[in-house]
């Protein structure tokens, strides 16, 4: 068979589907508020003129102002300023999590879906990760990885794998029943080839979701870690650790603790919606949700 | 049916072995020394000595394994080192709270969850959908430590209702019980009700394109019974199934919320082992919070068994 026509019916769909994406309101409004976030995390020494971790105690304790337009904090540092270099690490710990318990995820998941002998053995030790909730798992974790980026990143990957392995899998044993594979085996492809070529894409569009929620998900979650003080250690600017530090403050200096968790409110907030944006062009099967 | 419900039993042993293996290879990998944690730094080499042979830490690790086991089999937990405490009775002391929490959170969130939903399915597309989905989404992104705050800020120390931590038991009152617990509460709820009105609304979505309804409405069967008899039942299906999540959520959350409302409860008892490094109580408290969420679900499934006869023969 030719291959040019089915790639230029492929990049046909996909247009499709972008066209759908840009149209749903939902995504719209997600993607937006993702947008800005990247680009003032991207751009943080250029926004500010600040140092995040500096400290200035002439100048503690400053409400909102022109100067400073989230207020100073006790070590008189820029809330702004912390709140957007936090921006960079809490988007960084989101994006690394939802990268690597996707693509672990995907792949225990379609290898469990193949070979039934180790489905047996990889689902009893996703039910034992599960047993805990993942917030728990992640503490747990972390505490035993160190206080640093890296460690809330792989303990949040290890708590959200189980879940996405399990979608992957529920997708791939329904792809696996279809005419077309046992096609692919009498023309004689390979496990592996079957796996890649035919299992793996066809379980992208729940796997490109979930890992979208996870996103959402290890936002608030880095920021539980870090504010009950197993996150990245402070002076890191988390948006965690500036709600911590600013809790002792938080009747007379409230705004130390305010924007941070406006700020953590929004960017998963913004997740979701792209999330629910993704799900409804992706999946329309689920398309309940408006 | 009995079938069914031995099945589940069994494919639950092999979860719990994997996890308490788990478990224990985690805590053991924790970064410093047990024993020079519980001596302190400046104790004599002897002193840290003795304290890992009573511990059994100079012992290879697959022995310690064997003997932990031993002991679960036992029904002993292991002694916390902070609290000096077997770590069975500090989680039984400790209970209360948690369940309290976690019973009072409940009771607001399944009836708000469930009604918001099928309000926002039955008039779909239509203002109050709208609002509610906007509402549940915005309830799924709050972090709820920092709501937390807002609300001790807001409801304790600027209105005075509530007091702002600590728990106080039921038995001094229902009132001080209800009055320390309503904000952790109500907090926790919030990210639920907005999972579950979500669930219900899809579900009931669902439902509602079903034919037995249109049959339903076409025989002339009033709207309150086709609603409240044919599509709400049937709507309860896919919720019992998600029970297990809000469970998890619950729990996890708590460990969050009891931290900002200083409630003595397990979660806080896990966060001071971790940040104190009583291992042996961070291992004891997982264990049994494992053990106990693996049960809970074997119930929910043997529930759900009973609900949905398709479940028991499918």
């Amino acid at each position: 068979m030719d291959a040019a026509p089915e790639l230029q019916l492929q990049s046909k769909q996909r247009f499709r589907l972008l066209r759908k994406l840009a149209r749903h309101r939902s995504f719209r409004i997600g993607f937006s508020i993702i947008l800005v976030m990247v680009v003032a995390a991207i751009l943080a020494p250029a926004i500010t003129q600040y140092d995040p971790v500096a400290m200035r105690i002439r100048l503690r304790f400053r409400p909102p102002q022109a100067a400073f337009p989230f207020g100073t904090d006790q070590f008189g540092r820029d809330i702004f300023t912390r709140v957007i270099y936090g921006a960079r690490l809490s988007l960084w710990i989101g994006l690394s999590t939802a990268l690597l318990s996707g693509l672990t995820g995907a792949m225990l998941g379609v290898l469990s879906a193949q070979y039934r002998k180790f489905d047996a053995l990889l689902m009893r030790l996703m039910d034992a990760l599960m047993a805990l909730p993942a917030i728990l798992l992640a503490i747990g974790l972390t505490a035993v990885l160190g206080p640093f980026t890296s460690s809330v990143i792989i303990a949040l990957s290890v708590a959200y794998i189980p879940r996405t392995a399990r979608i992957v899998r529920a997708s791939a044993l329904v792809t696996r029943e279809l005419e077309f594979i046992e096609a692919a085996r009498v023309a004689g492809a390979s496990n592996f080839r079957i796996m890649r070529r035919h299992l793996l894409p066809n379980a992208m569009g729940p796997l490109l979701v979930q890992s979208t929620f996870v996103f959402a998900y290890a936002i608030l979650a880095e920021a539980a870690l870090s504010f009950l003080g197993v996150g990245p250690s402070p002076p890191t600017p988390t948006w965690g650790n500036i709600i911590a530090e600013g809790r002792d403050h938080a009747v007379d200096a409230w705004w130390i603790m305010l924007f941070p968790g406006v700020a953590i409110s929004l960017a998963t907030l913004g997740m979701n919606l792209l999330g629910d944006g993704l799900r409804d062009t992706l999946d329309p099967r689920l398309k309940v949700e408006t | 049916m009995l079938r069914g419900v031995a099945l589940r039993l069994l494919q639950a042993i092999p979860v719990v072995v994997i996890f308490a293996v788990l478990v224990f290879t985690l805590l053991h990998l924790l970064p410093g020394d047990p024993a020079v944690a519980i001596a302190g730094s400046e104790a004599a080499p002897e002193a840290i000595e003795r304290i890992r042979q009573q511990l059994g830490l100079d012992r290879p690790l697959l022995e310690q394994l064997a003997a932990w086991f031993g002991r679960l089999a036992h029904g002993d937990f292991g002694t916390s080192l902070i609290l000096n405490q077997s770590v069975l009775s500090a989680v039984v002391e400790r209970l209360p709270v948690t369940l309290s929490l976690s019973f009072l959170s409940l009771t607001i969130t399944v009836p708000t969850g469930i009604m918001l939903g099928v309000l926002a399915a039955y008039w779909r597309n239509s203002w109050l959908d709208s609002l509610v989905m906007v509402s549940a989404l915005v309830g799924v992104s709050l972090p709820s430590f920092w709501l937390a705050i807002l609300s001790v800020i807001f409801f304790s120390v600027t209105l005075g209702w509530f007091p702002p931590a600590g728990y106080t038991p039921i038995s001094q009152g229902l009132w001080p019980w209800l009055s320390a617990l309503i904000q952790p509460a109500v907090v926790l709820a919030l990210f639920q009700i907005g999972f579950l009105a979500r669930i219900t609304r899809s579900a009931m979505l669902d439902v509602l394109d079903q034919d037995f309804i249109r049959t339903a409405r076409a025989k002339g069967v009033d709207e309150w019974t086709t609603i409240s008899k044919h599509a709400f039942r049937n709507t309860l299906i896919p919720v019992v199934t998600v029970s297990g999540i809000i469970l998890s959520l619950l729990i996890g959350g708590s460990v969050v919320v009891e931290q900002v409302f200083a409630l003595p409860g397990i979660g806080r008892l896990i966060v001071q082992g971790i940040l104190a490094r009583d291992y042996p109580l961070v291992q004891g408290t997982m264990l049994i919070f494992g053990f106990s969420f693996v049960a809970i679900n074997i119930l929910v499934d043997i529930i759900y068994m009973t609900v949905d006869p398709r479940v028991r023969f499918g």
